[in-house]
């Protein structure tokens, strides 16, 4: 029962992605995008009299299913049968992960950065918390996540959502080239 | 109130087909290790395949899918008509997506992977995700005075 374990290829992985595309409009006519729950569960609960959050999320409720969905997948992936080994990373960068002074590749998520105690440093805040909030205004700004205009988007072959995954790309990659280092630095 | 109840059961079941696309759709995220915090680092600095792999697997197959839906004018399984509308521009699409690709850099996650990171038990990245939702909440409140 080894393989249950084990990570998947990308021409396995990849591929499931895809057609979680056409699985959605045969399913109901629905389109793939997440961070629009982001907003579901602001209106549900945050309202505040904000016109932006004044619609009818309840019309959407599929995608709250959805999302349950992925966090029960992830419980599967990652709980009752993560990957025990380190991640098979290109040694270009582990070589430059232990520059920054980590030394366990082990999970999905560094421990050595994201535990409950790293929330108290400036780096653990500036990395969850900055981050999740950049995750979340960023996202709703440009109308959408990775899923939304980076699957489904460019498979739509709409060239907005082009132009958001090149924004993404270069965003994370002056963060991690620039930021990281900084943040890091022991 | 029995018709209610019932209403709202029918309703449930009609949703359960999305909980488990999702739950695959979780699963291939997750052991696809497209929520996992270093191959973001190794895809921001082209240091591997793997992330790429994903992408340029899973673009085609959903382009392929919806061409072919187009093509032959495709219907849902209840016979609805697919739409797809339209993302039109706007100049939050180049500055939201600066912000969200650092949030992205720093985290390891995008919305969807946020989900399969607490489900997989990084229970700490539910803070990462309530902060997700006051970003949201902040862009909503400022939304009318955003370029």
């Amino acid at each position: 029962m080894n393989f249950l374990y084990k990570p998947w290829p990308w021409y396995v992985a990849g591929p499931i992605i895809g057609l979680t595309v056409p699985a959605l409009l045969l399913l109901g006519n629905k389109r793939l995008g997440i961070s629009s729950t982001l907003r579901q569960f602001c209106a549900a609960c945050f309202p505040a009299n904000i016109p932006f959050l004044q619609y009818d999320w309840k019309k959407d409720i599929w995608n709250l299913y959805f999302v349950g969905g992925i966090l029960i997948g992830g419980f599967i992936g990652g709980g009752l049968f993560g990957n025990p080994n380190a991640t098979e990373l290109s040694q270009h960068t582990v070589n430059d992960l232990r520059l920054l002074g980590l030394t366990n590749f082990n999970g999905l998520l560094p421990h050595e950065l994201f535990g409950w105690s790293n929330l108290l440093t400036w780096q653990g805040f500036l990395m969850m918390i900055a981050g999740g909030f950049m995750i979340g205004f960023g996202t709703r700004y440009a109308r959408g996540c990775t899923s939304g205009h980076g699957i489904f988007g460019l498979s739509s072959l709409q060239w907005t959502s082009l132009v958001a995954i090149i924004a993404f790309f270069v965003g994370g990659i002056v963060c991690s080239y620039v930021l990281l280092p900084i943040i890091l630095k022991p | 109130m029995q018709l209610c109840f019932t209403a709202n059961h029918f309703e449930a079941m009609k949703n359960l087909k999305y909980l488990l696309v999702g739950i695959v759709f979780g699963l291939a995220l997750t052991k696809g290790e497209a929520i996992s915090w270093f191959r973001m680092q190794e895809m921001f600095h082209f240091q591997g395949f793997h992330m790429y792999g994903i992408f340029m697997t899973a673009v085609p197959i959903g382009a392929i899918a919806i061409l072919l839906i187009r093509k032959l004018n495709v219907q849902t399984f209840n016979g609805e008509a697919i739409d797809i509308p339209k993302k039109p521009y706007h100049h939050g699409i180049i500055l939201g997506g600066l912000i969200f690709g650092f949030g992205w850099a720093l985290t390891g996650a995008c919305p969807g992977p946020l989900y399969a990171q607490v489900g997989a038990g990084y229970a700490v990245t539910i803070i990462t995700f309530i902060s997700a939702m006051a970003g949201t909440w902040v862009y909503a409140k400022f939304q009318p005075h955003l370029p």
